[in-house]
């Protein structure tokens, strides 16, 4: 991990960018930001770790768990709501056994996240499978795409 | 200077004034939550908001820098409005358990919420729940309570240079919280507890104690460090419940975890209560502080200590013994055969009537106390160099250097209040150099650090000396008005080339000669030191460089430029200045001068001896050899604190008669013939002397357990049975005649110190005190530059013993943990001693983090948790002398300065073990 991480802080020091900036990196390189990683960075630039947390929890864009290899998103907006997303987003727990509180599947394959409003009302209701807009989605065609990222067993996309 | 209007009131203040400044300049009241004028300013309770002509909407006044003609109105009925509106807003998810919680009647959202009448709240939403997760022996977090005005924050950020807390989140959800939300892992200073406007931070130990209904607030100084912080102890039943500081003081209310949570020695159950005498002879008894043994025998020991090895007896018993075994051994052996050692934890009056008991009732110099084993090098070099040996700038002038070179000193853990200072300093644009063979934790706000081998400071000093020579840095001007022998002293800085330097100390030359310049070029620059410098067996030597570099460059005697040793205890400047040395009477007066000794002839009405007396480490000799017979010791404990433990209780077990005086049975005491039960510093009036002179006042706030006296009524008892007459209606006359038979004191009353101490020397009683020495001169006149050379330690690794052991303090623990490890908190935090040893040493013989390893030195053993860390450097180990069960004195050697007798703790030599655990 260390040398990664060194990797991370290099190009930091020459960009002179920010904790953003090293936070997106992490994010990129783990899929979430791992404590240890904040801890090393906070010793090495001598920020606070408290300071990387912050930053870390207000933008939706990093995560303190890790994630699946495939991120599954459910629009919850209103027209997708009504078209049954509630519905959808339980299949998909049920389906991949997540408890309370976890939206990762145990073996990191799967992530199932909730999002407030895609835009695409008129394809509702939505999900994001990998970046990829699916709409008009019912509980089969997502099981069938489950089927399909499945089957291919590599985790080409771990960003988020 | 900008002048403005508020509330039809004119106004001048300084440019970048904040409106709320100007205000607050004028007395006008002005409601903030999230305000302190000792942080950056945040804008985020919106209580504050005023309206300013010309302005489209009300804004916030402490957030608006002000400007000429600008008009302030600061309270209308729109404004109170919006003031109450934003109020129920913040009540809106508060519990409102004002009847339960701890901050009752000293919480600012409750006052305000009182002053605006709000009993409803118009605004009933969602509430905020949070599930604690301290199980931190020190602050409570309610955050249901918070008002995220994020002052906790900025304090610990800005003022502690910690940042363990951060806003989290963001919304309704933002909380504030450690970085991933564990329990507190910080320096437990408090700061934000002390700020926190509301019940969300409290102390753990304020609970239930009392809040404000019946509590006594006393204001005194405290009993640790000698930053001499003023304290404020709320008193409820004879119990000291809570300790805060106010903002107007030396220390501008900032305390440490000791200071703030540490008050719980003084109501302790353990304490003594009433005189003991033994009954079991001394060498039946196995003592109990020999390293290495566990502490369960230890504490079946102590629990049973006072019905097994002594009995109970009456006052009148305890006295007429003492003073009876005391004239017994003076007349069979001469005065010369009794010792006493001080305390630098009594206060100046007690230190006073302590060395007068030893000089005119027993008729002995043989009088010393701790600050042998801390600051007699600094008192033999500076002394000997400018004629005094105490800081030269005060606290305050911290601040205003430009350049700060630190040096043997872990000045954040050890005098935590002028650590914060210092890193103040380094905000305002100071430079810190720091030199330390410990990654210590200034060193993240260092420029520049040293990381030289442990008593090498001679050579790092003089080859920045040579460098400042070669660079032309000199003050030439301050050299021929001040100082003489200088060219001689050039001469001998030859051979310290920064190449020579680097190879003693290990220090790149180029650190070397940048910190070298630094220092050479800078205008206000101060040096600070302490046990690092002075711990050694070339102690004075390290003394006089640091002097020598100050000297040359003209760096004393003027505002915030000096020298500083930074005293250890809270009363050792007092202790020194009142003369409880073998050789000085109060205010460093020869004892071998004979017009001095008849002044004091004269003042105490008896015949005094003129031979100088025994030090601490040549008493324990003295009684090895069986020439010292008797010790009266007061509230110190040489078993723990002096180096080899085995030979100091060895000593002390010699002896025909020991009488300790202590608030607790110390590892001291449980060899006494005699123990006396002292009054601590909650109970007793008197004055400290912190470490930059100031001499502040101590105020009785709690009766005393049992029948413990204060030290200063069993001295005069004791007087008066040796027939000698001490009477002193209150203890003021006392300090009175001290400030008698020394000037430098003499103006200082009582009366002048009651808010704010001063500073010595202060002769007369008009006279401000003095925060700097040697303003135009040197007492003794010019300043001499003796030559000195480099010489190694006293004993290095060598094959045997390959690691270099230098022993301290740490931040939760005090001295020899008698006050301090009787407090469950800090036990908590700090429950065990650890020896640091550098990562690549600890894969090296193969010990994991918290491994017990043996320590052995050619004096001793000791088993000891391991703590891999990268403070020390490689070969180089370090253990706190704080714990009794690992104590690091069993392996210290007690090799002495020459000069100043002060032994060599910061350097030994040790090896390594991995120990075997036998699981039974």
């Amino acid at each position: 991990m260390e040398e990664a991480l060194e990797g991370i802080l290099t190009n930091y020091r020459k960009n002179e960018g920010n904790i953003i900036t090293i936070l997106q990196d992490i994010e990129n390189t783990f899929g979430y930001i791992p404590e240890e990683a904040v801890n090393w960075f906070s010793k090495k630039l001598d920020i606070p770790a408290s300071r990387f947390y912050s930053i870390a929890t207000f933008y939706a864009q990093f995560h303190l768990k890790p994630r699946g290899k495939n991120i599954i998103t459910v629009c919850r907006g209103t027209a997708c709501h009504v078209k049954g997303s509630e519905r959808l987003i339980n299949t998909l727990r049920k389906k991949f056994n997540l408890p309370d509180e976890e939206d990762t599947t145990y073996n990191r394959e799967f992530t199932v996240e909730k999002v407030a409003c895609v835009g695409t009302c008129s394809m509702a209701p939505v999900a994001i499978i990998n970046k990829k807009v699916c709409g008009k989605m019912t509980a089969d065609k997502l099981t069938r795409e489950i089927k399909k990222l499945e089957g291919k067993k590599t985790g080409d996309n771990n960003e988020g | 200077m900008v002048t403005l209007t508020i509330d039809g009131k004119k106004v001048t203040v300084r440019k970048l004034s904040t409106v709320l400044d100007a205000a607050r300049k004028l007395d006008i009241p002005i409601p903030t939550l999230c305000h302190h004028s000792e942080l950056s300013p945040y804008g985020g309770c919106r209580l504050c908001i005023v309206e300013i002509k010309g302005m489209a909407r009300p804004i916030t006044a402490c957030t608006t820098p002000v400007s000429d003609g600008m008009e302030v109105i600061t309270t209308s009925p729109y404004i109170e409005k919006l003031r109450k509106t934003t109020l129920e807003l913040l009540l809106s998810d508060h519990p409102n358990d004002c009847m339960v919680c701890e901050r009752a009647g000293d919480c600012t959202l409750q006052e305000l919420a009182y002053f605006y009448g709000i009993r409803e709240n118009r605004f009933e939403g969602e509430r905020r729940f949070y599930t604690r997760k301290d199980n931190n022996p020190f602050i409570e977090r309610e955050m249901e309570k918070c008002i995220l005005c994020g002052q906790c924050v900025r304090i610990c950020d800005e003022i502690q240079g910690v940042g363990a807390i951060d806003f989290a989140h963001r919304g309704f959800k933002t909380r504030i919280c450690p970085p991933y939300e564990k329990d507190l892992n910080c320096e437990f200073c408090g700061q934000c507890v002390a700020v926190c406007p509301t019940g969300a931070l409290t102390g753990k130990m304020w609970a239930h104690k009392g809040r404000q209904k019946d509590i006594k607030e006393i204001e005194t100084v405290c009993p640790y460090c000698g930053c001499g912080c003023s304290l404020t102890l709320h008193v409820r039943r004879n119990e000291v419940i809570r300790v805060s500081s106010r903002e107007d003081t030396i220390n501008e209310g900032w305390l440490c975890a000791k200071g703030r949570f540490g008050y719980g020695f003084i109501n302790h159950p353990d304490r003594l209560t009433k005189p003991l005498i033994r009954i079991v002879p001394k060498n039946s008894q196995k003592s109990s502080a020999r390293g290495g043994r566990s502490q369960k025998t230890l504490n079946s020991q102590l629990s049973t200590l006072n019905s097994q090895l002594f009995r109970e007896v009456s006052w009148d018993e305890a006295l007429v013994y003492v003073a009876k075994r005391l004239r017994e051994i003076k007349d069979r052996y001469g005065p010369d055969s009794i010792g006493g050692l001080s305390s630098a934890k009594c206060t100046n009056e007690e230190n006073y009537l302590f060395q007068k008991f030893m000089r005119a009732v027993i008729g002995t110099n043989n009088v010393d106390h701790c600050v042998r084993y801390c600051h007699s090098s600094t008192l033999a070099g500076l002394a000997t160099v400018f004629g005094s040996g105490a800081m030269t700038n005060s606290i305050p002038e911290i601040g205003n250097h430009d350049v700060i070179f630190v040096i043997g000193s872990n000045t954040t853990e050890t005098h935590p209040i002028i650590g914060l200072r210092i890193k103040k300093a380094v905000r305002g644009g100071a430079e810190l150099i720091v030199a330390d063979p410990r990654r210590i934790d200034l060193v993240r706000f260092a420029g520049i650090w040293l990381q030289h081998r442990p008593g090498t400071d001679v050579a790092l000093l003089k080859s920045m000396m040579h460098v400042i020579v070669k660079e032309d840095l000199t003050d030439k001007k301050f050299i021929e008005e001040w100082t003489e022998g200088f060219e001689s002293f050039k001469e001998g800085l030859n051979e310290y080339t920064p190449d020579m330097g680097e190879k003693i100390t290990g220090v790149p030359k180029e650190y070397i000669i940048r910190a070298a310049i630094l220092y050479g070029n800078a205008v206000r620059p101060g040096i600070y030191y302490t046990m690092g410098i002075t711990q050694h067996t070339h102690g004075t030597e390290n003394v006089f460089a640091i002097a020598k570099l100050a000297l040359m460059t003209g760096n004393i005697g003027r505002e915030s430029t000096g020298v500083n040793p930074l005293r250890g205890q809270n009363n050792v400047q007092g202790a020194s200045d009142m003369g409880c040395f073998p050789d000085f009477y109060p205010g460093y007066q020869k004892v071998n001068i004979p017009n001095i000794k008849q002044k004091f002839e004269k003042a105490w009405g008896v015949r005094l001896s003129d031979k100088i007396g025994l030090t601490a480490p040549e008493m324990a000799e003295a009684a090895l050899k069986g020439n010292l017979k008797a010790m009266y010791i007061m509230g110190e404990n040489p078993v723990l604190s002096d180096p080899d433990i085995n030979r100091t209780i060895e000593a002390l077990k010699r002896l025909d008669f020991l009488a300790v005086q202590d608030i607790f049975m110390t590892e001291t005491a449980e060899l006494a013939d005699v123990v006396l039960p002292a009054a601590c510093f909650a109970e007793k009036d008197g004055t400290f002397t912190n470490t930059e002179r100031r001499v502040q006042r101590v105020r009785k706030a709690v009766e005393p357990p049992g029948e413990a006296k204060e030290d200063s009524w069993i001295i005069i008892e004791l007087a008066n049975r040796l027939g000698y007459k001490m009477k002193h209606a209150f203890i003021e006359e006392v300090f009175q005649e001290a400030g008698k038979v020394w000037p430098a004191i003499e103006g200082i009353t009582y009366g002048r110190i009651a808010k704010m101490g001063l500073q010595w020397p202060c002769p007369t009683l008009d006279h401000p005190g003095t925060p700097y020495l040697f303003k135009g001169g040197f007492p003794r006149g010019k300043a001499v530059f003796s030559t000195t050379r480099y010489r190694p330690s006293e004993e290095l690794p060598d094959n045997e013993y390959p690691f270099l052991l230098s022993t301290g303090r740490q931040l939760f623990q005090y001295h020899t943990g008698s006050m301090t490890r009787k407090i469950d908190a800090i036990n908590k935090i700090s429950p065990e001693a650890y020896i640091e040893i550098h990562p690549d040493d600890a894969k090296q013989f193969g010990i994991n983090d918290g491994k017990i390893i043996k320590v052995s030195s050619r004096r001793g053993s000791i088993n000891i948790k391991a703590l891999i860390s990268d403070r020390p450097a490689k070969g180089m180990v370090f253990i706190p002398f704080h714990f009794k069960e690992a104590a690091a004195n069993v392996l210290t050697g007690t090799a002495l300065d020459p000069i100043a007798k002060i032994p060599e703790l910061k350097v030994c030599a040790v090896k390594i073990e991995v120990v075997v655990l036998t699981v039974s």
